[in-house]
């Protein structure tokens, strides 16, 4: 008997997410699947050290030994691309569960506490009007490039679109009668916006976060690229690319390789992040699609 | 209005001040000697202290600060460490190519943008939506470079049509300016098309819902009035607003473009500040481009009820 409920139930679900999100989504989630267990196992299937420079093998065109050939140090591009994914998905996501959290904190004060609103939301507006990639690049130069002070300074540039979603939905959400029937109870603050508006901000969020995440990944590539990101021994997507500049009329691969990784990479959160907006929130749909 | 007006410039000061401050106190709260940070590890006790005297570093944090703001007010935005020149400038010499290349395209952007969106959403769900939507979507996540780089691949190297890089000023030879214009302006476009087509069509699938609509199409008007002079008027104020909170994308953008063109622009100038670790001109850049930022969408806020009189201050 359960078991045949469960048969009946299980295509119904199918069908509603494929009708509603399509097959783009079905596709993006294998594609990054592949390239985060490529980054955790970046040591297992990479056929080269990323990092073991063979002078005599320099610029070389594809071959059974280096599938998508050599770089200017003789380095395997393959092992480097492979490897590259690795510091890429970190920093998006420490990124992300860094600019979540201190957003949601920070969105949920400012949409209850009326004093606080007006000050944290002039700061905020001054922290969007810097382009992000410039205040990164301010905050890497000044600190120095390494994993962790990228990660904070494309953290401080993504915080304040957190916030202002988080705000915007506590004060939708502390006028309805639940809040009120809270606050007549005598409930504490920190519970009221812990135990009932916070849940309110989960499926927004969780669609924000792809977007942040998406970013946080492009920055970092760009950051990378100009040559204010992690340090050009690691093998980034992005460093793969800068020092590639110098050779790409010579060798555009060793530009095209990583850059499609990239997109692809990027490509697929930001489908994954429309799919989940598609099934979370159907009225943010209609208002953003 | 004039009072809105009014208020609404004056909103604009406490943002310009919060990166004032953001932008002073990065250099002053990042650990260590700021002067030791700037002149980096070969730094002669010479220089540091050139550096102390040139930065005010040696004064209390509150006088470096109004002395900093006070300066700012009268148009000064320090001093190179490197070349000894004022900010300003060095952002005069450099900032022609980037304004050409970003007037380039906006324009671009907005009259490829603003048809594929109208278009999407008229053939709603048709062949012509979707392959609008997937455009849109690459344009957002291919990076700007890989796009400069395919484009230089295909462009210039492959076929031959246009210059690989460069730049020449257009009053020195207008042709030779244009055709290096082309590739640069659109690969800063790409994301620009992607998020105004993208927002031009969700507004008109709105608007187009509406019950006007329903009434101009009844009496009879023909499709190009009902679109363009009932429709889109009412979709154009998110459109412009996004054209206003794309600007920040597209400076992020231009820092990177010039770098792929070799454009000896203001982003080439961010970035051989970085090398050259010369705090004041990367300073003077941020406040730049945040105001620039700040005054555009100012400027298009005020511009809503150009658009749409029901929209009255």
């Amino acid at each position: 008997m359960a078991e045949t409920t469960q048969r009946a139930a299980f295509p119904i679900r199918t069908s509603f997410i494929t009708e509603k999100v399509g097959i783009a989504p079905m596709i993006a989630a294998v594609v990054l699947l592949l390239i985060v267990l490529a980054a955790i196992f970046a040591p297992l299937i990479a056929p080269h050290d990323p990092i073991y420079q063979n002078p005599i093998m320099r610029l070389k065109p594809p071959s059974a030994e280096y599938p998508l050939g050599t770089d200017n140090y003789g380095r395997d591009l393959l092992s480097r691309v492979i490897w590259g994914a690795r510091v890429s998905l970190l920093i998006g996501i420490g990124v992300t569960v860094m600019a979540v959290v201190v957003g949601l904190l920070i969105g949920l004060v400012s949409g209850y506490i009326r004093l606080a609103d007006a000050i944290i939301m002039r700061v905020m507006d001054g922290l969007m009007a810097m382009p992000s990639v410039l205040l990164a690049i301010a905050i890497v130069s000044l600190i120095g490039a390494s994993i962790w002070t990228v990660m904070a300074a494309i953290t401080i540039p993504e915080i304040p679109r957190v916030v202002r979603l988080v705000r915007s939905i506590v004060l939708s959400a502390r006028e309805e009668p639940y809040v009120e029937a809270a606050i007549s109870l005598g409930t504490s603050m920190p519970r009221i916006l812990w135990r009932h508006l916070m849940p309110n901000t989960f499926a927004p969020l969780t669609v924000q976060a792809t977007y942040v995440c998406a970013s946080a990944i492009l920055t970092e590539a760009i950051l990378s690229f100009l040559g204010a990101g992690v340090s050009t021994e690691t093998p980034t997507w992005g460093n793969i690319m800068a020092e590639a500049r110098v050779y790409f009329r010579l060798k555009p691969e060793l530009i095209f390789w990583p850059g499609m990784a990239l997109s692809l990479c990027i490509l697929s959160i930001n489908l994954l992040g429309d799919a989940a907006r598609d099934i979370l929130d159907p009225r943010m749909n209609k208002r953003e699609a | 209005m004039p009072t809105y007006f009014i208020r609404r410039v004056l909103a604009a000061i406490p943002v310009m001040l919060v990166v004032a401050v953001f932008v002073f106190l990065l250099l002053r709260l990042t650990p260590g000697d700021p002067a030791a940070i700037l002149a980096g590890d070969m730094a002669t006790p010479d220089q540091l202290e050139k550096i102390r005297t040139s930065l005010g570093l040696n004064e209390p944090v509150y006088v470096q600060f109004t002395r900093w703001i006070g300066g700012l007010l009268q148009g000064d935005f320090g001093t190179s460490l490197i070349s000894n020149t004022p900010v300003i400038d060095l952002v005069a010499d450099r900032m022609w190519p980037t304004i050409w290349i970003a007037l380039i395209t906006i324009t671009l952007s907005v009259i490829v943008a603003v048809p594929m969106g109208v278009l999407a959403a008229w053939k709603h769900r048709s062949w012509v939506d979707h392959a609008v939507m997937t455009f849109s979507v690459l344009g957002f996540s291919v990076p700007v470079f890989v796009i400069g780089y395919l484009l230089i691949k295909l462009f210039a190297l492959d076929l031959g049509w246009l210059p690989v890089q460069g730049y020449i000023a257009p009053s020195q030879d207008f042709a030779a300016f244009a055709a290096r214009a082309v590739l640069p302006a659109l690969t800063l476009a790409s994301i620009y098309i992607a998020l105004i087509a993208r927002m031009t069509r969700a507004s008109l699938l709105d608007v187009l819902g509406e019950d006007y609509v329903r009434t101009a199409r009844a009496k009879g008007l023909t499709e190009r009035r009902v679109l363009f002079r009932h429709a889109l008027r009412n979709a154009a104020v998110p459109v412009m607003t996004v054209i206003g909170t794309g600007f920040a994308l597209l400076i992020s953008g231009v820092v990177v473009t010039e770098s792929v063109f070799n454009i000896p622009g203001l982003g080439r100038l961010t970035v051989d500040s970085i090398f050259a670790r010369d705090y004041p001109v990367i300073q003077a850049l941020i406040l730049l481009t945040s105001g620039v930022y700040v005054g555009v969408n100012l400027i298009i806020d005020l511009s809503y009820s150009l658009l749409d009189p029901r929209i009255r201050y």
